[in-house]
């Protein structure tokens, strides 16, 4: 099992975090990942973005021009990687932002309306908890109860009561794909 | 003991401090600026100094003043950060000083870009300076071996009296992956014997000093750095060779590059293109005796060399190792751009097509 993901988007959104996110559950799950970010003077209005690995076996390249999975939260995003995603693999967008579609037709597009949920869920921050639970659900590489005890680490002591609404996100992101 | 994310640079950072550390010198540059910035934090919290110096040539000469005085002392930047050092790394090799240099290397030459480059491998292993001297030259090709190297960085210093550079790219400096806090060996140190500490009824005075008006002083002196040069040579190569057994092709790489072949050696074999590593990792002294070895293997019909370099620098001591026992040929990019899994395939295979 090898994931090779990119998550881009603009600086701010939160697509380093869910890097981040899925490299830190997939080294609680036993797997070798890498992370790594663009870290070039981005251009506001621009992407940044950053390269995950998630494999079973030692990662050789931290970085790739053919990703298995892209998650765009952005448009300039999606129009920079959409050509480079492997053939069967997936393209997650956050459809409150993005308004085009994806043209490829041999791969899985998959629309979260990441915003949107997380201001239903009470929280406009929470819209990566949204994303990563989409992604947890389509692919099925992580064990959602990772996340969930990942969550409850992240938010120790004084931010705990953030927990239920991170994970409520969270849950309706792995909803929005099932 | 569990893993953790840490990010390359924090990771050193941390690693210095758990290998000694007594005092870190630095000034601020991309993409090795996470460095500074932990030890800012953690050194004075374990009773250590930190300064940012008002440039990289203030901080190596404080190094230089820290290492007199029997300090662990450190430094780090990256490439035109490393450029300005250079005479203050002539100056401490000079005068016996041992200390730990870091270089997260950018692209160049010149101001260059904020990318990863491999493009100071001259400047790191033929020494930088002026004279005649060589710096025990690390590449770590992931952040495990980064920390694992640190202590090890520290404890050669002490060993020969020498400055240390730890060679990795910006890519190593800026990436996470899981590192587990080892347990590394501490070696037999010599005595400090030599620093400038006080007199406290010695009876002689300890000078530290890299200024020989005497020609037969300073000739004896460089005869006792090449001696300890030739001790270093003899008891420092360490290098890597991976799936080499039954090579057709044989990759060179360091650093990034080294683990980008990692996956290349995978595609070219699911091709039936038999396919191995060599990773030097100290590039000076550099493994000739391994390398060598290996290109004369009877399986072994080309050497392909990659860098993150504009021509390949590595590949001089690539060539002079090999030495015309097989066809060596170059793949590489500069400026910030890291080669690609792809393009190290496809340049592995027209090396073995030339060569048949």
């Amino acid at each position: 099992m090898k994931k090779e993901i990119i998550i881009s988007g603009f600086g701010g959104q939160g697509g380093l975090a869910i890097g981040k996110n899925l490299a830190e559950a997939g080294m609680a799950e036993g797997l070798n990942v890498t992370w790594s970010p663009s870290y070039g003077p981005e251009m506001r209005g621009g992407t940044a973005n950053c390269s995950v690995v998630l494999s079973d076996k030692p990662v050789g390249s931290p970085v790739f021009i053919h990703p298995t999975e892209l998650i765009a939260l952005n448009e300039p995003s999606l129009a920079k990687f959409e050509s480079g995603v492997l053939p069967g693999g997936i393209i997650f967008v956050n459809s409150d932002v993005v308004t085009d579609r994806v043209q490829r037709e041999d791969l899985t597009a998959y629309y979260i309306p990441c915003s949107q949920i997380a201001d239903e869920v009470g929280n406009a921050k929470v819209s990566n908890m949204v994303m990563l639970g989409a992604y947890v659900a389509a692919t099925k590489v992580l064990n959602p109860e990772t996340i969930e005890s990942m969550i409850q680490e992240m938010f120790a002591g004084p931010k705990a009561k953030f927990i239920p609404l991170n994970i409520e996100a969270f849950r309706r992101g792995m909803a929005a794909v099932q | 003991m569990a893993k953790e994310l840490w990010k390359g640079n924090e990771a050193i950072a941390e690693a210095a401090i758990r290998a000694g550390c007594d005092c870190f010198f630095g000034y601020p540059i991309t993409p090795q600026s996470e460095v500074p910035e932990y030890l800012s934090l953690h050194m004075p919290q374990h009773g250590k100094v930190f300064v940012q110096a008002e440039s990289e040539v203030a901080a190596i000469n404080m190094v230089y003043g820290a290492a007199a005085s029997g300090m662990r002392a450190m430094t780090s930047s990256s490439s035109p950060g490393i450029s300005l050092k250079q005479e203050g790394i002539s100056y401490l090799t000079a005068s016996e000083l041992p200390c730990v240099i870091v270089n997260c290397m950018r692209g160049g030459p010149g101001l260059g870009t904020i990318q990863p480059g491999q493009s100071d491998y001259y400047q790191a292993t033929r020494g930088g300076g002026n004279g005649d001297y060589r710096t025990i030259c690390l590449a770590p090709c992931n952040i495990q071996e980064a920390v694992d190297l640190m202590q090890e960085a520290f404890d050669i210093a002490d060993t020969y009296r020498n400055p240390v550079m730890v060679l990795m790219d910006g890519l190593t400096g800026q990436m996470m992956e899981p590192i587990e806090w080892r347990e590394i060996p501490k070696r037999e140190l010599p005595a400090k014997d030599w620093a400038t500490t006080g007199k406290h009824g010695r009876d002689h005075t300890n000078f530290i000093n890299s200024l020989y008006m005497v020609p037969e002083e300073c000739d004896a002196h460089n005869a006792h750095l090449l001696e300890k040069c030739a001790l270093m040579a003899e008891k420092e190569v360490r290098c890597e060779a991976v799936k080499c057994d039954d090579a057709e092709i044989v990759i060179t790489a360091y650093g990034t590059p080294a683990r980008i072949a990692l996956t290349a050696l995978d595609v070219l074999r699911a091709e039936g293109v038999k396919a191995g590593l060599f990773r030097p990792i100290t590039l000076w002294p550099f493994p000739e005796k391994e390398l060598h070895t290996l290109a004369g293997q009877d399986s072994v019909k080309a050497v392909l060399d990659v860098e993150m370099s504009a021509g390949g620098q590595m590949i001089d001591d690539i060539r002079l190792a090999v030495l015309g026992q097989k066809p060596v040929s170059y793949y590489g990019r500069a400026g910030g751009v890291i080669p690609t899994v792809e393009e190290i395939v496809e340049a592995a295979k027209k090396a073995l097509k030339e060569a048949e």
